[in-house]
């Protein structure tokens, strides 16, 4: 008998969607001079609402804001003051968590199920986590009375915009900077309500503005002379032309950019178990993860087994309404990411490797991608090179661990791996040899704020989260300023 | 299909040589699949269809030292007609009582428009297995003369953790051969004795290639029973041999499973492991007793509208 899912969708009555967003600069909302910009639902192509495109005077005024907080303000308050802004931060997004991951679901086309279970609480923690440094930053690692740089510049991408922002503002203000953070030009919504809760924590004025844009307010913003760092997430592209523009400047930055990771399915693995790890791996979020499992390196023994069990797997994917509780793969963000997802597999196709998607029926509206995998892929293959960030998986074959090693390795990148395998004395081997900077074993696309994220290569500078992520925030002093009465 | 049986002699070594090729289960990754396949949200139209196809799966239980036949006729009314007021409402998977009350409850459901309801008996010096084999084996023979068709016997625990895999074999060929054609064989693993999950798919490896036709969670004696990450890995081996053999093996959750909400997320693993195929009583069974009446107050509530309050069903 077939068991059908009824379709069990979220409310939407939870969100407010206003019809125009101004910016949020200086406590205040607004206007911007750079016109407007329609935002969209990439499951239904519906309009949601119309965002300021920040001018590169608005980005002026923003950073003028912070400046002003910072020295007024931000930088006078005792560390424990700044971590109790924190604390009221993280109560109320666990508050208003349901409001959160709706417009999030509704505004980036992912599952309800992950930004109810994943996005919302993560950001949540994150606050809470780095609420408990504010006043501990002595013990930070960087010497003693470290000090923040200022006002940090923040752009952050569109895969995870609640969790990003959180992975960004929640430190620089721990740490005792002020903010001026860009969210992503195709999904702006949460973090403008995020702004609302600032207000509603009664953080104080230009501690943080919210300048929303496209490209070209990221740009001013990056060359602005009056940010002391940037903080940027996104493609490798666009972080090395920011690598460039701030080169010969004091700015500081930290770069979480691309990623190609390889995900090692040894012959002793728990199989059922690693196929479920390869189904997170890569279809977890659409595939938009810049960690993402999206070089599937199967030991030959058991590759049969494998990939029979992963295509049964995939099978059973849930494709569809991101709105409906019982979804697992949603919407691409946006017509410009699906195409690029079309024109690499196509790249896939004509190079030879053999493709094969998921029976899935795909709705007629919006922007989708079935769970797709790329078998007889060489590392030659673009497939194989390219960050696709998508639901794409490209599968090679590896015989012993030397070999598993030199092509899980064979990458400019080295953001992220994976190892399956029941015998820990290989995975430890395998994980010393990795040239990667977070390695999850037996499990994977797992996060906790109290754990360091960030790449090898050309996956990125610096990390983010744990003690390691502070180091961002934190200029470090060596000069002893406590020459009597000192502790 | 190849025989699985062709991989071993049945010998300790040879048992133990096929068991060490199946994959290890991770712990983790197992119960992280079972609570993410917990969320699903059965709604409207699919929860009404898995509140009935649920009842149909009950093997509805009654395992007490204070069973008397009274208690036992009153259950094989309750199988029969689950609910008095609502002639819609299936008949449940089968009534599984002790040995001795097998005949009481095989009588009552023949003389009552039960007889297509099979009275299964607990045999094997259930719930332990702490017996010798000749009284395990007239055990069951007692159960099948008295009129059982389903046979739950439970495998000796000792034996498969001191590693005599030859021994737990042996005894399910023997008790295989007695049911032969006259009852259905459905082997208790005790899960929660067994402890790791890398023990129970071994032992539903051992039970199925011994000849079981279901592998069963639990007694209903031990606690945990039927979690959602052990009938998971359950389901995943009978998956598994039946990739090996073409061969269906049926799944028995028993033990535990008290709420319309808990036997719903059963049957989303069912359905998201195995498939549809599984998603029948003669496939995938549920072991309960208290479930019955929940399943009955929320099937009422969806037709009505409101809770109606436990007065309204029938104490078994």
């Amino acid at each position: 008998m077939e068991f059908t899912y009824a379709a069990a969708p979220e409310s939407r009555s939870v969100v407010d969607i206003a019809p125009s967003y101004k910016l949020f600069i200086n406590g205040d909302w607004v206007a911007g001079k750079g016109g407007t910009f329609p935002t969209i639902n990439p499951a239904t192509e519906e309009v949601l609402s119309k965002i300021t495109q920040g001018s590169a005077s608005d980005i002026d005024r923003a950073v003028k804001a912070a400046r002003n907080a910072y020295t007024k303000i931000w930088s006078k308050l005792p560390a424990k003051e700044r971590g109790k802004y924190l604390f009221r931060i993280a109560r109320i997004l666990q508050e208003r968590a349901r409001e959160f991951a709706v417009l999030e679901t509704l505004n980036n086309g992912k599952p309800i199920r992950e930004s109810r279970d994943v996005d919302i609480p993560l950001a949540a923690a994150h606050f809470f986590y780095h609420a408990g440094w504010a006043d501990k930053l002595d013990y930070a690692g960087v010497g003693k009375s470290p000090k923040p740089y200022g006002v940090v510049g923040q752009i952050i991408p569109w895969n995870f915009p609640l969790l990003m922002l959180a992975w960004k503002i929640a430190p620089a203000l721990a740490t005792g900077n002020t903010v001026v953070l860009k969210p992503a030009e195709t999904t702006p919504l949460t973090a403008l309500l995020f702004a609302e809760v600032c207000q509603q924590a009664d953080l104080p004025d230009g501690v943080v503005n919210i300048v929303t844009g496209d490209g070209r307010t990221g740009a001013a913003l990056v060359n602005h002379p009056g940010i002391d760092k940037i903080a940027f997430t996104g493609s490798t592209e666009v972080g090395k032309i920011i690598a460039r523009a701030i080169a010969g400047t004091e700015k500081k930055a930290t770069l979480e950019l691309g990623g190609k990771a390889a995900n090692i399915i040894y012959d002793d693995a728990a199989i059922d178990q690693a196929v479920e790890g390869i189904i997170n791996g890569i279809f977890f979020n659409q595939g938009h993860v810049c960690c993402a499992g999206s070089r599937l390196l199967v030991q030959e023994s058991v590759y049969g087994t494998v990939l029979d069990k992963l295509q049964e797997r995939m099978a059973k994917i849930r494709v569809g309404d991101p709105m409906d509780k019982n979804t697992d793969l949603g919407a691409i963000n946006s017509a410009a990411q699906l195409a690029k997802i079309k024109e690499l597999t196509s790249a896939g196709d004509s190079e030879g490797a053999t493709r094969w998607s998921s029976p899935c029926e795909l709705p007629e509206k919006g922007f989708w991608f079935a769970p797709t995998i790329f078998t007889g892929v060489t590392e030659s293959h673009r497939i194989a090179r390219e960050e696709i960030f998508g639901p794409v998986l490209s599968v090679l074959t590896f015989r012993t661990p030397a070999e598993a090693i030199e092509k899980a390795n064979a990458t400019p990148y080295g953001l992220s791996a994976g190892i399956w395998s029941e015998k820990s004395s290989k995975i430890l081997w395998t994980a010393q040899n990795l040239r990667a900077g977070v390695i999850w074993s037996n499990t994977f696309n797992k996060f906790d704020p109290a754990s360091p994220f960030g790449g090898y290569k050309e996956s990125g500078w610096g990390r983010e989260g744990g003690r390691h992520g502070l180091h961002g925030y934190l200029l470090t002093t060596q000069k002893s300023h406590s020459q009597k009465g000192g502790k | 299909m190849t025989s699985v049986l062709e991989h071993t002699d049945g010998t300790d070594s040879g048992l133990k040589r096929f068991l060490a090729t199946l994959s290890g289960v991770d712990k983790v990754g197992v119960e992280a699949r079972a609570a993410m396949l917990g969320t699903r949200s059965i709604k409207t139209t699919s929860k009404a269809w898995a509140i009935d196809t649920a009842i149909s799966m009950v093997d509805l239980t009654t395992l007490e030292g204070a069973d008397t036949p009274g208690k036992v006729r009153a259950l094989c009314e309750k199988a029969i007609r689950p609910d008095p007021t609502d002639s819609t409402v299936p008949s449940v998977g089968a009534v599984c009582v002790y040995n001795d009350l097998v005949k009481i409850a095989r009588t009552h459901l023949d003389d009552n428009n039960g007889a297509r309801i099979p009275v299964a008996a607990v045999t094997t010096a259930f719930p332990s297995g702490r017996a010798t084999m000749a009284v395990k084996i007239r055990d069951t023979h007692d159960a099948l003369d008295a009129g059982a068709t389903e046979i739950d016997m439970v495998i000796d625990r000792g034996a498969f953790l001191a590693g005599r895999y030859g021994e737990v074999f042996e005894e399910i060929r023997a008790i295989k051969a007695i049911c032969k054609d006259r009852a259905h064989l459905k082997v208790i693993l005790e899960t929660g004795e067994l402890v790791t999950y890398d023990n129970v798919k071994k032992a539903s490896f051992l039970a199925m290639m011994a000849g079981a036709d279901f592998i069963k969670t639990s007694t209903g004696k031990v606690t945990p029973a039927a979690t959602p990450p052990v009938v998971l890995t359950m389901l995943e081996a009978v998956r598994d041999y039946y990739e090996m053999t073409g061969i269906r093996i049926g799944v028995k959750a028993a033990g535990g499973i008290r709420t319309t909400k808990d036997a719903i997320k059963q049957l989303v693993l069912v359905n998201e492991t195995v498939g549809s195929e599984w998603l029948s009583p003669t496939l995938f069974r549920i072991g309960a007793s208290a479930l019955l009446n929940d399943l009955l107050l929320q099937r009422m509530k969806m037709r009505t509208g409101h809770y109606a309050s436990a007065n309204y069903v029938t104490v078994d």
